[in-house]
Protein backbone atom coordinates (compact mmCIF):
# COMPACT_ATOMS: atom_id res chain seq x y z
CA UNK A 1 0.00 0.00 0.00
CA UNK A 2 1.26 3.44 -0.89
CA UNK A 3 2.16 6.00 1.73
CA UNK A 4 -0.79 7.99 3.11
CA UNK A 5 -1.19 11.59 1.93
CA UNK A 6 -1.72 12.87 5.47
CA UNK A 7 -0.79 11.35 8.79
CA UNK A 8 -1.27 12.56 12.32
CA UNK A 9 0.59 10.76 15.08
CA UNK A 10 -0.20 11.41 18.73
CA UNK A 11 -1.43 14.87 17.80
CA UNK A 12 -2.72 17.18 20.53
CA UNK A 13 -3.60 20.84 20.76
CA UNK A 14 -4.94 23.34 23.30
CA UNK A 15 -6.71 26.65 23.43
CA UNK A 16 -4.59 28.44 25.98
CA UNK A 17 -4.54 26.30 29.11
CA UNK A 18 -7.31 23.94 28.12
CA UNK A 19 -6.43 20.96 26.00
CA UNK A 20 -8.99 20.21 23.31
CA UNK A 21 -7.46 17.37 21.28
CA UNK A 22 -5.77 14.29 22.69
CA UNK A 23 -3.62 11.70 21.03
CA UNK A 24 -5.03 11.84 17.51
CA UNK A 25 -3.75 9.12 15.19
CA UNK A 26 -5.05 9.29 11.69
CA UNK A 27 -3.94 8.43 8.17
CA UNK A 28 -5.73 9.71 5.10
CA UNK A 29 -4.84 7.65 2.01
CA UNK A 30 -4.16 9.49 -1.25
CA UNK A 31 -7.31 9.57 -3.36
CA UNK A 32 -9.49 8.59 -0.43
CA UNK A 33 -12.29 10.37 1.36
CA UNK A 34 -12.61 10.32 5.14
CA UNK A 35 -15.68 11.53 7.00
CA UNK A 36 -15.17 13.02 10.43
CA UNK A 37 -18.31 12.67 12.49
CA UNK A 38 -19.40 13.36 16.04
CA UNK A 39 -21.57 15.61 18.12
CA UNK A 40 -21.11 19.35 18.34
CA UNK A 41 -18.12 20.55 20.29
CA UNK A 42 -16.12 17.32 20.24
CA UNK A 43 -13.20 18.86 18.37
CA UNK A 44 -13.90 18.16 14.68
CA UNK A 45 -13.39 21.76 13.61
CA UNK A 46 -10.37 22.07 15.88
CA UNK A 47 -8.86 19.01 14.22
CA UNK A 48 -9.23 20.62 10.80
CA UNK A 49 -7.72 23.85 12.14
CA UNK A 50 -4.81 21.86 13.48
CA UNK A 51 -4.27 20.24 10.11
CA UNK A 52 -4.18 23.60 8.32
CA UNK A 53 -1.82 24.99 10.95
CA UNK A 54 -4.13 27.59 12.46
CA UNK A 55 -3.85 25.62 15.71
CA UNK A 56 -0.36 24.64 16.81
CA UNK A 57 0.39 21.06 17.75
CA UNK A 58 1.26 20.82 21.42
CA UNK A 59 2.26 17.19 21.02
CA UNK A 60 2.69 14.69 18.23
CA UNK A 61 3.48 15.28 14.59
CA UNK A 62 1.90 15.64 11.22
CA UNK A 63 3.18 14.59 7.83
CA UNK A 64 1.86 15.58 4.44
CA UNK A 65 3.06 13.86 1.26
CA UNK A 66 5.66 12.10 3.37
CA UNK A 67 7.12 15.34 4.73
CA UNK A 68 6.95 16.48 8.35
CA UNK A 69 4.96 19.70 8.22
CA UNK A 70 4.36 20.07 11.97
CA UNK A 71 6.36 23.29 12.15
CA UNK A 72 4.89 24.95 9.07
CA UNK A 73 2.48 27.90 9.28
CA UNK A 74 -0.93 27.98 7.59
CA UNK A 75 0.13 29.62 4.34
CA UNK A 76 3.00 27.17 3.92
CA UNK A 77 0.65 24.22 4.40
CA UNK A 78 -1.78 25.73 1.90
CA UNK A 79 1.11 26.03 -0.55
CA UNK A 80 2.05 22.41 0.12
CA UNK A 81 -1.42 21.47 -1.16
CA UNK A 82 -3.89 21.57 1.72
CA UNK A 83 -7.10 23.36 0.75
CA UNK A 84 -9.58 24.47 3.41
CA UNK A 85 -13.29 25.23 3.27
CA UNK A 86 -14.13 26.44 6.77
CA UNK A 87 -17.38 26.24 8.65
CA UNK A 88 -19.29 29.44 8.06
CA UNK A 89 -17.50 29.72 4.70
CA UNK A 90 -15.41 32.79 5.57
CA UNK A 91 -15.81 34.49 2.22
CA UNK A 92 -13.98 37.82 2.00
CA UNK A 93 -17.10 40.01 2.14
CA UNK A 94 -15.75 43.10 0.39
CA UNK A 95 -14.00 41.23 -2.40
CA UNK A 96 -15.82 40.24 -5.58
CA UNK A 97 -16.33 36.59 -6.49
CA UNK A 98 -13.43 36.85 -8.94
CA UNK A 99 -11.16 38.41 -6.32
CA UNK A 100 -12.15 35.80 -3.75
CA UNK A 101 -11.18 33.07 -6.21
CA UNK A 102 -7.93 34.88 -6.98
CA UNK A 103 -6.90 34.88 -3.34
CA UNK A 104 -6.91 31.09 -3.60
CA UNK A 105 -4.21 31.28 -6.28
CA UNK A 106 -1.79 32.32 -3.53
CA UNK A 107 -1.46 28.66 -2.60
CA UNK A 108 0.25 28.11 -5.97
CA UNK A 109 3.19 30.32 -5.00
CA UNK A 110 6.46 28.50 -5.41
CA UNK A 111 4.93 25.61 -7.38
CA UNK A 112 6.17 26.98 -10.69
CA UNK A 113 4.80 26.22 -14.13
CA UNK A 114 3.12 29.63 -14.34
CA UNK A 115 0.05 28.18 -12.62
CA UNK A 116 -0.54 31.40 -10.73
CA UNK A 117 -0.32 33.53 -13.87
CA UNK A 118 -2.81 31.28 -15.64
CA UNK A 119 -5.48 32.58 -13.29
CA UNK A 120 -8.54 30.85 -11.91
CA UNK A 121 -8.82 27.40 -13.56
CA UNK A 122 -11.85 26.84 -15.82
CA UNK A 123 -12.85 23.62 -14.13
CA UNK A 124 -14.04 25.64 -11.14
CA UNK A 125 -16.66 27.27 -13.34
CA UNK A 126 -17.56 23.87 -14.80
CA UNK A 127 -18.23 22.66 -11.27
CA UNK A 128 -20.04 25.82 -10.23
CA UNK A 129 -21.48 27.58 -13.32
CA UNK A 130 -23.28 29.96 -10.97
CA UNK A 131 -19.97 31.56 -9.99
CA UNK A 132 -19.37 32.68 -13.56
CA UNK A 133 -22.72 34.48 -13.56
CA UNK A 134 -22.01 36.41 -10.35
CA UNK A 135 -18.30 36.94 -10.97
CA UNK A 136 -18.35 40.67 -10.20
CA UNK A 137 -20.58 40.63 -7.14
CA UNK A 138 -19.22 41.20 -3.66
CA UNK A 139 -18.86 38.08 -1.52
CA UNK A 140 -20.82 39.62 1.34
CA UNK A 141 -24.07 39.94 -0.63
CA UNK A 142 -24.21 36.34 -1.88
CA UNK A 143 -26.63 33.72 -0.59
CA UNK A 144 -25.33 30.97 1.68
CA UNK A 145 -25.30 28.46 -1.16
CA UNK A 146 -23.42 30.81 -3.46
CA UNK A 147 -20.91 31.55 -0.73
CA UNK A 148 -20.35 27.86 -0.14
CA UNK A 149 -19.70 27.26 -3.83
CA UNK A 150 -17.31 30.20 -3.79
CA UNK A 151 -15.53 28.90 -0.69
CA UNK A 152 -14.99 25.52 -2.36
CA UNK A 153 -13.95 27.23 -5.60
CA UNK A 154 -11.45 29.39 -3.74
CA UNK A 155 -9.88 26.32 -2.16
CA UNK A 156 -9.74 24.55 -5.53
CA UNK A 157 -8.03 27.57 -7.15
CA UNK A 158 -4.95 26.58 -5.17
CA UNK A 159 -5.05 23.11 -6.81
CA UNK A 160 -4.88 21.24 -3.51
CA UNK A 161 -4.17 17.54 -3.26
CA UNK A 162 -6.10 17.42 0.02
CA UNK A 163 -9.34 19.28 0.56
CA UNK A 164 -10.68 19.84 4.08
CA UNK A 165 -14.39 20.58 4.26
CA UNK A 166 -16.15 21.64 7.44
CA UNK A 167 -19.88 20.89 7.18
CA UNK A 168 -20.19 22.12 3.61
CA UNK A 169 -23.98 21.82 3.44
CA UNK A 170 -24.79 23.25 6.87
CA UNK A 171 -27.37 26.01 6.65
CA UNK A 172 -27.66 25.76 2.87
CA UNK A 173 -31.08 25.66 1.25
CA UNK A 174 -32.06 22.11 0.20
CA UNK A 175 -32.14 22.82 -3.55
CA UNK A 176 -28.47 23.83 -3.44
CA UNK A 177 -27.35 21.04 -1.12
CA UNK A 178 -27.70 18.53 -3.94
CA UNK A 179 -25.59 20.68 -6.28
CA UNK A 180 -22.84 20.97 -3.71
CA UNK A 181 -22.86 17.25 -2.98
CA UNK A 182 -22.65 16.49 -6.70
CA UNK A 183 -19.77 18.91 -7.05
CA UNK A 184 -17.93 17.24 -4.18
CA UNK A 185 -18.29 13.85 -5.90
CA UNK A 186 -16.87 15.32 -9.10
CA UNK A 187 -13.99 16.87 -7.17
CA UNK A 188 -13.08 13.39 -5.98
CA UNK A 189 -13.75 11.56 -9.22
CA UNK A 190 -12.62 14.03 -11.89
CA UNK A 191 -9.95 16.04 -10.10
CA UNK A 192 -8.64 13.19 -7.96
CA UNK A 193 -8.57 15.35 -4.86
CA UNK A 194 -8.36 13.57 -1.49
CA UNK A 195 -11.06 14.75 0.90
CA UNK A 196 -11.41 14.98 4.67
CA UNK A 197 -14.93 16.11 5.45
CA UNK A 198 -16.68 17.03 8.69
CA UNK A 199 -20.26 15.96 8.10
CA UNK A 200 -23.36 15.79 10.30
CA UNK A 201 -25.50 13.98 7.75
CA UNK A 202 -24.52 10.36 7.98
CA UNK A 203 -26.38 9.45 4.79
CA UNK A 204 -24.19 11.74 2.75
CA UNK A 205 -21.09 10.84 4.73
CA UNK A 206 -21.66 7.17 3.96
CA UNK A 207 -22.41 7.64 0.28
CA UNK A 208 -19.45 9.96 -0.18
CA UNK A 209 -16.58 8.72 1.98
CA UNK A 210 -14.66 5.43 2.09
CA UNK A 211 -13.96 5.55 5.80
CA UNK A 212 -15.12 7.37 8.89
CA UNK A 213 -13.73 8.58 12.21
CA UNK A 214 -15.98 9.25 15.17
CA UNK A 215 -14.79 11.92 17.59
CA UNK A 216 -15.79 12.34 21.20
CA UNK A 217 -14.34 14.77 23.75
CA UNK A 218 -11.30 15.60 21.67
CA UNK A 219 -10.37 12.03 20.76
CA UNK A 220 -11.01 9.69 17.89
CA UNK A 221 -12.97 6.90 19.54
CA UNK A 222 -13.78 4.80 16.53
CA UNK A 223 -12.55 4.37 12.99
CA UNK A 224 -13.90 2.15 10.28
CA UNK A 225 -14.94 1.64 6.71
CA UNK A 226 -18.20 2.99 5.36
CA UNK A 227 -18.23 0.03 2.99
CA UNK A 228 -18.13 -2.59 5.72
CA UNK A 229 -20.40 -1.00 8.32
CA UNK A 230 -23.69 0.79 7.99
CA UNK A 231 -24.38 4.28 9.22
CA UNK A 232 -26.94 2.85 11.61
CA UNK A 233 -24.21 0.92 13.42
CA UNK A 234 -22.39 4.07 14.45
CA UNK A 235 -25.35 6.43 14.67
CA UNK A 236 -25.68 5.95 18.41
CA UNK A 237 -22.21 7.48 18.88
CA UNK A 238 -23.18 10.57 16.96
CA UNK A 239 -26.80 11.31 17.69
CA UNK A 240 -27.79 12.94 20.93
CA UNK B 1 -9.80 94.19 -0.86
CA UNK B 2 -12.96 92.57 0.46
CA UNK B 3 -13.52 89.51 2.54
CA UNK B 4 -13.67 87.05 -0.35
CA UNK B 5 -9.94 86.77 -0.94
CA UNK B 6 -9.45 86.19 2.78
CA UNK B 7 -12.05 83.43 2.93
CA UNK B 8 -10.83 81.86 -0.29
CA UNK B 9 -7.30 82.07 1.02
CA UNK B 10 -8.26 80.26 4.22
CA UNK B 11 -10.14 77.61 2.29
CA UNK B 12 -7.01 77.06 0.25
CA UNK B 13 -4.97 76.93 3.45
CA UNK B 14 -7.46 74.39 4.78
CA UNK B 15 -6.85 72.15 1.76
CA UNK B 16 -3.15 72.67 2.10
CA UNK B 17 -3.10 71.71 5.78
CA UNK B 18 -5.42 68.80 4.98
CA UNK B 19 -2.94 67.54 2.41
CA UNK B 20 -0.20 67.51 5.05
CA UNK B 21 -2.44 65.73 7.51
CA UNK B 22 -3.46 63.13 5.01
CA UNK B 23 0.17 62.37 4.17
CA UNK B 24 1.01 62.17 7.86
CA UNK B 25 -2.04 60.08 8.70
CA UNK B 26 -2.15 57.56 5.83
CA UNK B 27 0.62 55.42 7.25
CA UNK B 28 -1.05 55.33 10.65
CA UNK B 29 -4.38 54.41 9.10
CA UNK B 30 -2.77 51.68 7.00
CA UNK B 31 -0.95 49.96 9.82
CA UNK B 32 -3.79 50.40 12.26
CA UNK B 33 -6.34 49.15 9.74
CA UNK B 34 -4.38 46.02 8.92
CA UNK B 35 -2.48 45.15 12.06
CA UNK B 36 -4.24 47.11 14.81
CA UNK B 37 -0.85 48.60 15.58
CA UNK B 38 -0.50 52.13 16.92
CA UNK B 39 2.96 53.28 16.02
CA UNK B 40 4.01 56.11 18.32
CA UNK B 41 7.22 56.50 16.33
CA UNK B 42 5.28 57.44 13.21
CA UNK B 43 6.05 61.13 13.70
CA UNK B 44 9.76 60.33 13.65
CA UNK B 45 9.33 58.83 10.19
CA UNK B 46 8.25 62.32 9.10
CA UNK B 47 11.31 63.73 10.82
CA UNK B 48 13.51 61.13 9.13
CA UNK B 49 12.04 62.09 5.76
CA UNK B 50 12.85 65.73 6.48
CA UNK B 51 16.47 65.01 7.37
CA UNK B 52 16.86 62.70 4.38
CA UNK B 53 15.60 65.56 2.20
CA UNK B 54 18.21 67.84 3.79
CA UNK B 55 20.96 65.30 3.12
CA UNK B 56 19.81 64.63 -0.42
CA UNK B 57 19.92 68.35 -1.18
CA UNK B 58 23.53 68.41 0.03
CA UNK B 59 24.34 65.85 -2.65
CA UNK B 60 21.94 67.02 -5.35
CA UNK B 61 21.72 70.78 -4.84
CA UNK B 62 20.08 71.68 -8.15
CA UNK B 63 16.45 72.48 -8.86
CA UNK B 64 15.58 68.80 -9.03
CA UNK B 65 17.03 68.01 -5.62
CA UNK B 66 13.64 68.01 -3.97
CA UNK B 67 12.33 65.51 -6.50
CA UNK B 68 15.34 63.28 -5.86
CA UNK B 69 14.73 63.60 -2.13
CA UNK B 70 11.25 62.09 -2.38
CA UNK B 71 12.20 58.54 -3.38
CA UNK B 72 15.20 58.70 -1.03
CA UNK B 73 12.99 59.67 1.92
CA UNK B 74 10.33 57.13 0.95
CA UNK B 75 12.81 54.26 0.76
CA UNK B 76 14.79 55.41 3.80
CA UNK B 77 11.73 55.65 6.03
CA UNK B 78 10.38 52.38 4.63
CA UNK B 79 13.68 50.68 5.48
CA UNK B 80 13.59 52.02 9.03
CA UNK B 81 9.97 50.88 9.17
CA UNK B 82 11.06 47.39 8.11
CA UNK B 83 13.61 47.25 10.93
CA UNK B 84 11.05 48.54 13.43
CA UNK B 85 8.44 46.02 12.29
CA UNK B 86 10.67 42.96 12.26
CA UNK B 87 12.57 43.68 15.47
CA UNK B 88 9.79 45.08 17.61
CA UNK B 89 6.23 45.23 16.38
CA UNK B 90 6.10 41.67 15.06
CA UNK B 91 7.21 40.36 18.43
CA UNK B 92 4.67 42.43 20.32
CA UNK B 93 1.69 41.74 18.07
CA UNK B 94 -1.56 41.17 19.95
CA UNK B 95 -0.16 43.26 22.81
CA UNK B 96 -1.35 46.74 21.88
CA UNK B 97 -0.31 48.55 25.06
CA UNK B 98 3.20 47.11 24.95
CA UNK B 99 3.45 48.12 21.30
CA UNK B 100 2.38 51.63 22.22
CA UNK B 101 5.00 51.88 24.93
CA UNK B 102 7.80 50.32 22.90
CA UNK B 103 7.20 52.49 19.83
CA UNK B 104 7.05 55.55 22.08
CA UNK B 105 10.50 54.56 23.31
CA UNK B 106 11.69 54.26 19.73
CA UNK B 107 10.26 57.70 19.09
CA UNK B 108 12.34 59.19 21.93
CA UNK B 109 15.46 57.35 20.79
CA UNK B 110 15.08 58.60 17.23
CA UNK B 111 14.51 62.18 18.39
CA UNK B 112 17.60 62.08 20.56
CA UNK B 113 19.61 60.51 17.76
CA UNK B 114 18.58 63.36 15.46
CA UNK B 115 19.55 65.87 18.16
CA UNK B 116 22.99 64.28 18.47
CA UNK B 117 23.61 64.07 14.74
CA UNK B 118 22.05 67.28 13.43
CA UNK B 119 21.81 69.42 16.58
CA UNK B 120 18.80 70.68 18.46
CA UNK B 121 18.32 73.62 16.13
CA UNK B 122 16.69 72.71 12.90
CA UNK B 123 18.25 72.41 9.47
CA UNK B 124 16.77 74.18 6.49
CA UNK B 125 15.60 72.64 3.28
CA UNK B 126 15.38 75.47 0.79
CA UNK B 127 12.62 75.17 -1.73
CA UNK B 128 14.05 75.24 -5.26
CA UNK B 129 13.55 78.30 -7.45
CA UNK B 130 10.66 76.75 -9.33
CA UNK B 131 8.69 76.44 -6.09
CA UNK B 132 9.85 79.71 -4.62
CA UNK B 133 7.17 82.00 -5.89
CA UNK B 134 3.52 82.69 -5.47
CA UNK B 135 0.54 83.21 -7.71
CA UNK B 136 -1.52 86.31 -7.01
CA UNK B 137 -4.97 86.92 -8.40
CA UNK B 138 -4.79 90.30 -10.14
CA UNK B 139 -8.43 91.19 -10.63
CA UNK B 140 -12.00 90.15 -10.00
CA UNK B 141 -13.71 89.00 -6.84
CA UNK B 142 -10.63 87.28 -5.46
CA UNK B 143 -8.21 90.11 -6.23
CA UNK B 144 -5.22 89.95 -3.93
CA UNK B 145 -5.51 86.22 -3.16
CA UNK B 146 -1.99 84.81 -3.00
CA UNK B 147 -1.19 81.14 -3.44
CA UNK B 148 2.37 79.99 -2.76
CA UNK B 149 3.70 77.41 -5.23
CA UNK B 150 5.01 75.18 -2.41
CA UNK B 151 1.47 74.79 -1.10
CA UNK B 152 0.25 73.78 -4.54
CA UNK B 153 3.12 71.32 -4.77
CA UNK B 154 2.17 69.72 -1.44
CA UNK B 155 -1.43 69.47 -2.56
CA UNK B 156 -0.30 67.76 -5.76
CA UNK B 157 1.89 65.32 -3.82
CA UNK B 158 -1.00 64.45 -1.51
CA UNK B 159 -3.33 63.80 -4.44
CA UNK B 160 -0.67 61.75 -6.21
CA UNK B 161 -0.04 59.62 -3.11
CA UNK B 162 -3.76 59.07 -2.51
CA UNK B 163 -4.28 58.17 -6.15
CA UNK B 164 -1.33 55.81 -6.26
CA UNK B 165 -2.40 54.12 -3.03
CA UNK B 166 -5.97 53.67 -4.25
CA UNK B 167 -4.72 52.14 -7.49
CA UNK B 168 -2.32 49.91 -5.62
CA UNK B 169 -5.06 48.60 -3.35
CA UNK B 170 -7.77 48.29 -5.98
CA UNK B 171 -5.88 47.09 -9.03
CA UNK B 172 -2.79 45.13 -8.10
CA UNK B 173 -2.17 41.63 -6.85
CA UNK B 174 -0.53 42.93 -3.66
CA UNK B 175 -3.52 45.23 -3.13
CA UNK B 176 -5.84 42.25 -3.39
CA UNK B 177 -3.78 40.38 -0.82
CA UNK B 178 -3.81 43.39 1.52
CA UNK B 179 -7.59 43.64 1.28
CA UNK B 180 -8.00 39.91 1.85
CA UNK B 181 -5.76 39.93 4.92
CA UNK B 182 -7.58 42.98 6.18
CA UNK B 183 -10.96 41.29 5.93
CA UNK B 184 -10.13 37.86 7.32
CA UNK B 185 -6.59 37.26 8.47
CA UNK B 186 -7.05 33.58 9.35
CA UNK B 187 -8.78 32.69 6.12
CA UNK B 188 -6.21 34.62 4.11
CA UNK B 189 -3.44 32.49 5.61
CA UNK B 190 -5.42 29.31 4.97
CA UNK B 191 -5.80 30.37 1.33
CA UNK B 192 -2.02 30.48 1.01
CA UNK B 193 -1.36 34.18 1.56
CA UNK B 194 1.81 34.97 3.49
CA UNK B 195 0.14 37.23 6.03
CA UNK B 196 3.42 38.19 7.69
CA UNK B 197 4.85 39.43 4.42
CA UNK B 198 1.70 41.45 3.74
CA UNK B 199 1.91 43.01 7.21
CA UNK B 200 5.52 43.94 6.70
CA UNK B 201 4.91 45.44 3.25
CA UNK B 202 2.00 47.53 4.46
CA UNK B 203 3.90 48.78 7.49
CA UNK B 204 6.85 49.77 5.28
CA UNK B 205 4.51 51.43 2.82
CA UNK B 206 3.01 53.43 5.68
CA UNK B 207 6.34 54.58 7.06
CA UNK B 208 7.53 55.30 3.52
CA UNK B 209 4.59 57.63 2.94
CA UNK B 210 5.42 59.33 6.24
CA UNK B 211 8.97 59.82 4.96
CA UNK B 212 7.55 61.41 1.84
CA UNK B 213 5.40 63.65 4.02
CA UNK B 214 8.59 64.68 5.82
CA UNK B 215 10.04 65.98 2.54
CA UNK B 216 7.11 68.26 1.82
CA UNK B 217 7.01 69.40 5.46
CA UNK B 218 10.62 70.44 5.10
CA UNK B 219 9.54 72.90 2.42
CA UNK B 220 7.42 74.76 4.95
CA UNK B 221 9.78 75.12 7.87
CA UNK B 222 13.03 73.94 9.43
CA UNK B 223 13.52 70.23 10.09
CA UNK B 224 13.96 69.80 13.83
CA UNK B 225 14.29 66.66 15.98
CA UNK B 226 10.70 67.04 17.11
CA UNK B 227 9.12 68.21 13.86
CA UNK B 228 7.19 64.95 13.71
CA UNK B 229 5.52 65.55 17.04
CA UNK B 230 3.63 68.59 15.85
CA UNK B 231 2.07 66.62 13.01
CA UNK B 232 1.56 63.22 14.54
CA UNK B 233 -1.01 64.44 17.08
CA UNK B 234 -3.34 65.90 14.43
CA UNK B 235 -2.61 62.77 12.37
CA UNK B 236 -3.92 60.59 15.19
CA UNK B 237 -6.91 62.90 15.46
CA UNK B 238 -7.57 62.46 11.75
CA UNK B 239 -7.31 58.68 11.95
CA UNK B 240 -9.79 58.54 14.83
CA UNK B 241 -12.17 60.99 13.18
CA UNK B 242 -11.94 59.18 9.85
CA UNK B 243 -13.03 55.82 11.18
CA UNK B 244 -10.07 53.79 12.32
CA UNK B 245 -8.24 52.28 9.41
CA UNK B 246 -10.40 53.58 6.60
CA UNK B 247 -8.46 55.35 3.85
CA UNK B 248 -11.46 57.19 2.44
CA UNK B 249 -12.34 58.29 5.97
CA UNK B 250 -8.76 59.43 6.54
CA UNK B 251 -8.92 61.65 3.47
CA UNK B 252 -12.29 63.12 4.37
CA UNK B 253 -11.30 63.64 8.01
CA UNK B 254 -8.08 65.40 6.94
CA UNK B 255 -10.17 67.76 4.90
CA UNK B 256 -12.61 68.35 7.75
CA UNK B 257 -9.81 69.05 10.24
CA UNK B 258 -7.86 71.21 7.78
CA UNK B 259 -10.83 73.30 6.70
CA UNK B 260 -12.18 73.57 10.23
CA UNK B 261 -8.97 74.96 11.67
CA UNK B 262 -8.36 77.26 8.72
CA UNK B 263 -11.86 78.74 8.69
CA UNK B 264 -12.11 79.09 12.46
CA UNK B 265 -8.85 81.03 12.34
CA UNK B 266 -10.64 83.79 10.42
CA UNK B 267 -12.63 84.50 13.56
CA UNK B 268 -10.35 83.52 16.45
CA UNK B 269 -6.62 83.17 17.08
CA UNK B 270 -4.61 80.01 16.51
CA UNK B 271 -4.70 78.68 20.09
CA UNK B 272 -8.43 79.05 20.42
CA UNK B 273 -8.81 77.43 17.00
CA UNK B 274 -6.94 74.39 18.36
CA UNK B 275 -9.26 74.25 21.35
CA UNK B 276 -12.34 74.49 19.15
CA UNK B 277 -10.95 71.79 16.86
CA UNK B 278 -10.52 69.38 19.76
CA UNK B 279 -14.00 70.18 21.07
CA UNK B 280 -15.39 69.61 17.59
CA UNK B 281 -13.68 66.22 17.26
CA UNK B 282 -14.81 65.15 20.73
CA UNK B 283 -18.36 66.22 19.91
CA UNK B 284 -18.28 64.42 16.57
CA UNK B 285 -17.02 61.19 18.10
CA UNK B 286 -19.77 61.41 20.74
CA UNK B 287 -22.43 61.35 18.06
CA UNK B 288 -20.66 59.14 15.56
CA UNK B 289 -18.15 56.98 17.42
CA UNK B 290 -17.41 54.90 14.33
CA UNK B 291 -15.95 57.96 12.59
CA UNK B 292 -16.71 59.47 9.20
CA UNK B 293 -16.56 56.15 7.38
CA UNK B 294 -17.78 53.21 9.43
CA UNK B 295 -15.48 50.24 9.12
CA UNK B 296 -17.75 47.23 9.33
CA UNK B 297 -15.28 44.46 8.93
CA UNK B 298 -11.74 45.61 8.98
CA UNK B 299 -12.38 47.08 5.57
CA UNK B 300 -9.51 48.96 4.09
CA UNK B 301 -11.36 49.49 0.84
CA UNK B 302 -9.84 52.60 -0.58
Amino acid sequence: MSEPLLTLTGAATSYGQSQVLWDIDMAVPAGGAVALIGRNGVGKTTLLKTIIGAQRLTAGRMTFQGRDVSALGPHQRARAGIGYVPQGRHIFPHLTVRENLETGLSALAGRGGGAMKAGVPDHIFDLFPKLAQIINRKGGVLSGGEQQQLAIGRALAGQPSLLLLDEPTEGIQPSVVQQIEDALRRIRADLGVTVLIVEQYLDFAWSFADSYRVMQRGRIIRAGSTREETAAEVAHLVNI
Amino acid sequence: MGEWPLIAGQIFNGFSVASLYVLAALGLALSFGLMRVINMAHGEMLMLGGYLAYLTLQVVPGPLGILAAMPVAFLGAAAVGAVLETTLIKRLSARPLDTLLATWGVSLILQQAARNIFGAIGVDVRAPQWLNHAYTVQSGLLEGLTIPATRLFILAVAFAVMGALSLLLARTRIGLLVRAVNQDRGMAAAAGINVRAVDLSVFCLGTGIAGLAGVVLALLGPVTPNVGQSYVVPAFLVVVLGGLGSLKGTAIASLIVGLFSALVQILVDVSLAQVLLLLFVIGFIQFRPQGVVAVRSRALDA
